[in-house]
C-alpha cells in the first residue's frame, strides 16, 4: 500500500508517494537517483549501502523508509560542503584507495562516523568502524592509510 | 633498446625534435593485439577539441588498465594525461580483443595503443612537414600542436577534419625512454575521483527513462525444470507486475517498483514448483571423490628419468573458491527498433556478443555490446549471464529499456567458481640437497567455461525451451596446468595432469590453476628445504637460474633480514614466475598462532613486471592481490549438499574483514628496457604458500590442505586429542 511520506536526505526535503516498507536503499537510488549508497547484498552484511542516519553509519538495504522518515540522512553525495570535498574524500584520492571502487561508499560514510565519534580514534576503533563492510579487491590497507591521513 | 646514438638529437624541456629517433624495435611482427587490428583509426582518433580518443577492447575492472593505456598513449603523442580519452570494450567502437583476461592487457593492448599513437605522431609530423613546407626535425610537438617557428597547428588542423589512416608497419620509432614523462611514473586514476564523489561510473548506476526492473526465479538445483508456476496467483498478489517470462524453465518478471519484483521473486522461490533434478554428490571425502571421476589424464612435462623410489611425498589439497564480487551482476538490455542493446560488465563484449547472436537467432549486427564497469569481477562471474538474462527479458517488451540486478544470493549460488584441485607431488634429493627428481601430479576441472560465443555457456540458455546444454569436455586443458612445471632448474622432472568434470559449475578465477599448483610448489619446496637442512631462500637459490627470478628472491631476503619475529610469529616465503613466462613475484607472510586461531600481521611482495607503465597501478594490484589471496588461503570454501552449494551469503561464505586485514608492503623492480609485464595475478599463488609455510614457522604444523583455518583447526584438535 503505497502512502505519502516525508524524507529527509542531505538537508533537502524529499515528499515520496511510496510502499513505507520499501528499504531505505531503493528510495534513495530509484527515487531519488542517487549513486553512493550501492547493492551488495541486502542483508546488511557487506556494507555497500551505508548511510548516515543522524550522523551514524547504518546499512539503508534492510531498514525501511518509513522508519527513518524522522531522521536526517546523509549518503556518500552529501559528505562534501558544496564544491570542497570532504577530508576522507580527499585522502582517499591522493593513496589512490580504491581499485573496483565498489566499496568505496561504505568504507567513507563508516569513516566519517567513526571521525564523528571521536576525531582522533586509534587503528582498532578505525578498524571497528569499517568491520561491517566488505572490500574484495584487497584494498583496505589503503583504506587505513587514507583514514590515517586525515586524523594525523 | 635505448641507442646512446640519437641522444645527440634529442632536445631537453620534454620535446622532441622529430625525424632523427631510430627505429625501437627491428622486431618485424606486429607486437600485441595489432596483430589482429593493425589500422591505425582503430586504436585512436584525433578530436577537434585537440584531444586524441584512444580506443581498446580491453574494460576496466579496477585494475587501473584505463589508465596505464592512457599514459602510454599520451607519452607516444607528447601530450598531458587530460588530453587523452579513453573507449573501452564495446562492439562498435572499440577493436576486438576478446577477454580481458590473464593479466595479458599491458602486453597485447597498451602495447598496441603504444605503437599506433607512435605511428599516428609520425604521420602527423609529415603532414606538418608538408603543410608547412620544411623538414621533419625542424618541428617540435607539444599539448597537441606541432609548431614550426612562430607558426603552429593542432592535430585536427594538420589533418583538416579528416581521420588518421593505413596501417601500423614496423619498425616503428617510438619515444626514447629517457624522454618519458609519464609512463613509469604512479599517476593518479581519474575515476577514483567520481568513486569518491559518487558520480555514475557502474552500470549498476546506469538509468533510462522508462526502465523498468527485472527479476530472475531459480531453480532448486542446477537442472531443475520448472513444473508449475501459477501466473495468476502472483499478478493478483503483485499488481504492479508489467510482465512474466515463461521461455521453458526461464523464468523472469518485470515491474517499475524494484522493491515489489524483488518481493514477487520471493513469492516465486516459495511457489513455483520445480522438479528435483540431478543430485550433486557431497561425498565425506571430496579428493577421492574427484580423483576418481573419468577424465584424460595428459602429461605436462617430461624430461630426464624418474626413479621409483622417490624419498619425499606430500598431497595438497584446494577446495571450490567463489569470486564474490561485492556488487553482485548486473546488465542493462533494450530492444529498440529490431536493435538490441546491452551494458555489460562483461570481461569480453564481442565474444558475448556472438554467444547472445547464437541464443537470440539475432543477427550480429544488430546486437550493440557495450562494456561498463562493475563490480570487480576477478574472472569469470556472473556478468554475462545476467546480461543474457536481461537481453532474453528486453527482447519481450521493445522499446522498454530492462535492468537486471542479481542478488546476494543469487550472485554466491550461481556464478562459475574456481574449481577444486589436488595435488600430488614427490621428489628425491641428492647428497647435497638438490633436487634429483621431481613427479607431480594435478587433478582438476576447467578454468575456463567463458562464453567464447557458444550460448551453452551462459546460465539461462540451458533453461530455455529448445536449451542449449553444456557440451561434455573432459580434456586436460590450459588454465588447470597453468604454473603446474616449477621454475626451478630440475633434472628429471614429470608433470602430469588429470582432467575431472566435478559437480559444481566452474570457470576462471584469477590466476586459474596457477593459484593451486604454486600454493603446492612452494609449500613442497618449503617441506624439501627442511629435509635437506638448508634456509628456505638458499634452497630456491640453488635451484633458480633465471637471474630476473634470483633478483627477486634475494631482494625479499634482504628486506625480511632486518625483521624479527615475536613470540608465536613465523615468516614463511613463495615465489613464482605467473605463467612462467609474466611477472616474477617472491612474497613473504608473517602469521601468529595462537591456540586454534591464525593471524596474518604482515605480507611482502616483490614484484618484477618488466618495464613499469604505472608504478602505483602494480603496486595497488599487488597490495590487493595478496590481502585476497590471504583471504582465500585463510578462510574460503565453497560448500554444497546434494541439491545446491549452500555457501550463499557472506556468512555462510566468509571472507577477510577489515580487523583481519593484514599490514601490506610491496617493492617494485623497474625493468625499463624489458617488455611491460601484466601484474595483477601474480601474487595469488605466492602469497597462499607463502602463509603456509609462515604458519609451519610458527607452529610446527605443516597444513597441506586449504583454507589454512579449518586444517589448523583440525591439526590442533587431533594433537588434543
Amino acid at each position: 500500500m503505497k502512502t505519502t511520506l516525508q524524507l529527509r536526505v542531505n538537508g533537502i526535503s524529499h515528499s515520496l508517494t511510496i510502499d513505507p516498507d520499501t528499504p531505505l536503499l531503493y528510495v534513495l537510488r530509484n527515487q531519488l537517483q542517487l549513486n553512493g549508497p550501492k547493492y551488495g547484498c541486502g542483508l546488511q552484511q557487506c556494507g555497500a549501502c551505508m548511510v548516515l542516519l543522524d550522523g551514524k553509519a547504518h546499512p539503508s538495504c534492510m531498514i525501511a523508509v518509513d522508519v527513518v522518515k524522522n531522521q536526517e540522512i546523509t549518503t556518500l553525495e552529501g559528505i562534501s560542503s558544496g564544491n570542497t570535498l570532504h577530508p576522507l574524500q580527499q585522502a582517499f584520492i591522493d593513496e589512490q584507495a580504491a581499485q573496483c571502487g565498489y566499496c568505496v561508499n561504505g568504507m567513507l560514510v563508516s569513516a566519517v562516523s567513526v571521525l564523528k565519534e571521536s576525531p582522533h580514534p586509534d587503528e582498532k576503533t578505525i578498524r571497528e568502524g569499517l568491520e561491517r563492510v566488505l572490500c574484495r579487491c584487497g584494498t583496505q590497507a589503503r583504506f587505513l592509510r587514507a583514514i590515517k591521513r586525515v586524523i594525523r | 633498446m635505448s641507442n646512446p646514438t640519437r641522444r645527440a638529437f634529442l632536445r631537453s624541456m620534454g620535446l622532441l625534435t622529430i625525424g632523427f629517433s631510430l627505429p625501437f624495435s627491428d622486431a618485424e611482427d606486429l607486437p600485441g593485439s595489432l596483430k589482429k587490428t593493425p589500422n591505425i583509426n582503430a586504436w585512436l582518433e584525433v578530436l577537434a577539441s585537440g584531444k586524441v580518443r584512444v580506443f581498446t577492447g580491453k574494460i576496466e575492472l579496477g585494475q587501473g588498465i584505463r589508465t596505464a593505456i592512457a599514459q602510454m598513449a599520451a607519452e607516444e603523442l607528447y601530450l598531458p594525461m587530460h588530453q587523452v580519452e579513453v573507449i573501452m570494450a564495446d562492439t562498435e567502437r572499440s577493436p576486438n580483443e576478446t577477454y580481458t583476461a590473464g593479466s595479458a592487457s599491458i602486453e597485447n593492448s597498451a602495447i598496441a595503443v603504444r605503437y599506433a599513437a607512435a605511428t599516428a605522431r609520425a604521420t602527423l609530423l609529415q603532414r606538418a612537414a608538408q603543410q608547412f613546407e620544411t623538414d621533419i626535425e625542424k618541428l617540435t610537438l607539444k599539448n597537441g600542436f606541432v609548431q614550426y617557428r612562430k607558426q603552429r597547428k593542432s592535430f585536427s588542423e594538420l589533418l583538416n577534419g579528416q581521420q588518421l589512416s593505413g596501417e601500423v608497419k614496423m619498425p616503428v620509432s617510438l619515444k626514447p625512454k629517457r624522454m618519458y614523462e609519464l609512463v613509469g611514473k604512479a599517476i593518479h586514476r581519474s575515476e577514483i575521483e567520481k568513486m569518491v564523489k559518487a558520480e555514475s561510473w557502474y552500470v549498476q548506476d546506469l538509468r533510462f527513462p522508462g526502465m523498468i526492473h527485472a527479476r530472475i526465479s531459480r531453480p532448486p538445483s542446477y537442472d531443475s525444470r520448472l513444473e508449475f508456476l501459477d501466473e495468476k496467483a502472483l499478478r493478483k498478489q503483485f499488481p504492479g507486475l508489467q510482465k512474466v517470462v515463461v521461455k521453458g524453465s526461464f523464468v523472469g518478471i518485470m515491474g517499475a517498483d524494484e522493491f515489489e519484483v524483488m518481493q514477487a521473486q520471493q513469492w516465486l522461490k516459495d511457489h513455483a514448483r520445480w522438479s528435483v533434478g540431478t543430485s550433486l554428490p557431497a561425498p565425506k571425502d571430496l579428493v577421492t571423490y574427484l580423483k576418481s571421476l573419468p577424465g584424460e589424464t595428459k602429461s605436462i612435462t617430461k624430461r630426464g628419468t624418474l626413479s621409483s623410489n622417490a624419498t619425499w611425498k606430500a598431497r595438497y589439497i584446494k577446495p571450490y573458491l567463489m569470486h564474490g564480487s561485492i556488487g553482485p551482476s548486473c546488465a542493462v538490455a533494450w530492444y529498440q527498433d529490431g536493435k538490441l542493446q546491452i551494458w555489460t560488465h562483461s570481461q569480453g563484449v564481442y565474444p558475448l556478443r556472438e554467444a547472445l547472436h547464437k541464443m537470440l537467432d539475432l543477427p550480429l549486427e544488430l546486437i550493440h555490446v557495450q562494456g561498463v564497469a562493475g563490480s570487480g569481477c576477478y574472472g569469470h562471474n556472473g556478468a554475462d549471464d545476467v546480461a543474457a538474462e536481461a537481453a532474453l527479458l528486453a527482447m519481450t517488451v521493445p522499446g522498454i529499456p530492462v535492468r537486471l540486478q542479481w542478488s546476494r544470493e543469487e550472485e554466491h549460488a550461481w556464478e562459475p567458481y574456481g574449481s577444486a584441485m589436488v595435488f600430488e607431488v614427490e621428489a628425491r634429493l641428492d647428497t647435497q640437497g638438490r633436487i634429483q627428481e621431481w613427479n607431480y601430479e594435478l587433478w582438476s576441472d576447467t578454468h575456463s567455461t567463458r562464453p567464447g560465443g557458444n550460448p551453452e555457456n551462459l546460465l539461462p540458455a540451458r533453461y530455455l525451451e529448445k536449451p542449449f546444454l553444456p557440451k561434455q569436455n573432459l580434456e586436460v586443458n590450459g588454465g588447470m596446468v597453468r604454473n603446474s612445471e616449477p621454475y626451478y632448474a630440475l633434472p628429471n622432472l614429470a608433470v602430469t595432469a588429470h582432467r575431472f568434470s566435478g559437480p559444481l559449475r566452474v570457470s576462471a578465477l584469477r590466476s586459474l590453476g596457477g593459484y593451486g599448483n604454486v600454493f603446492a610448489i612452494e609449500c613442497f619446496m618449503d617441506e624439501l628445504a627442511e629435509k635437506a637442512r638448508k634456509d628456505p631462500f638458499e634452497f630456491r637459490l640453488m635451484h633458480l637460474e633465471d637471474t630476473r627470478a634470483i633478483a627477486v628472491v634475494e631482494k625479499l631476503r634482504e628486506i625480511l633480514s632486518k625483521e624479527k619475529n615475536a613470540p608465536g610469529e613465523g615468516v614463511g616465503i613463495g615465489f613464482a614466475r605467473y605463467k612462467n613466462t609474466a611477472a616474477y613475484c617472491a612474497v613473504a607472510a608473517r602469521v601468529r598462532v595462537i591456540q586454534r586461531s591464525m593471524q596474518v600481521i604482515k605480507l611482502w611482495a616483490v614484484i618484477d613486471a618488466g618495464e613499469i607503465i604505472n608504478r602505483d597501478g602494480i603496486i595497488n594490484q599487488t597490495e590487493g592481490g595478496m590481502i585476497q589471496s590471504a583471504s582465500w588461503t585463510i578462510k574460503e570454501q565453497v560448500k554444497f549438499d546434494t541439491r545446491q552449494p549452500i555457501t550463499r551469503d557472506w556468512y555462510s561464505y566468509p571472507i577477510f574483514r577489515m580487523s583481519e586485514i593484514p599490514e601490506v608492503a610491496v617493492h617494485v623492480i623497474d625493468q625499463p628496457n624489458e617488455k611491460p609485464l601484466g601484474a595483477g595475478e601474480a601474487v595469488q599463488g605466492p602469497t597462499a604458500a607463502a602463509l603456509a609455510n609462515a604458519y609451519y614457522q610458527a607452529s610446527g604444523g605443516r597444513l597441506r590442505e586449504l583454507p589454512l583455518l579449518l586444517s589448523s583447526y583440525r591439526e590442533q584438535s587431533q594433537k588434543e586429542n
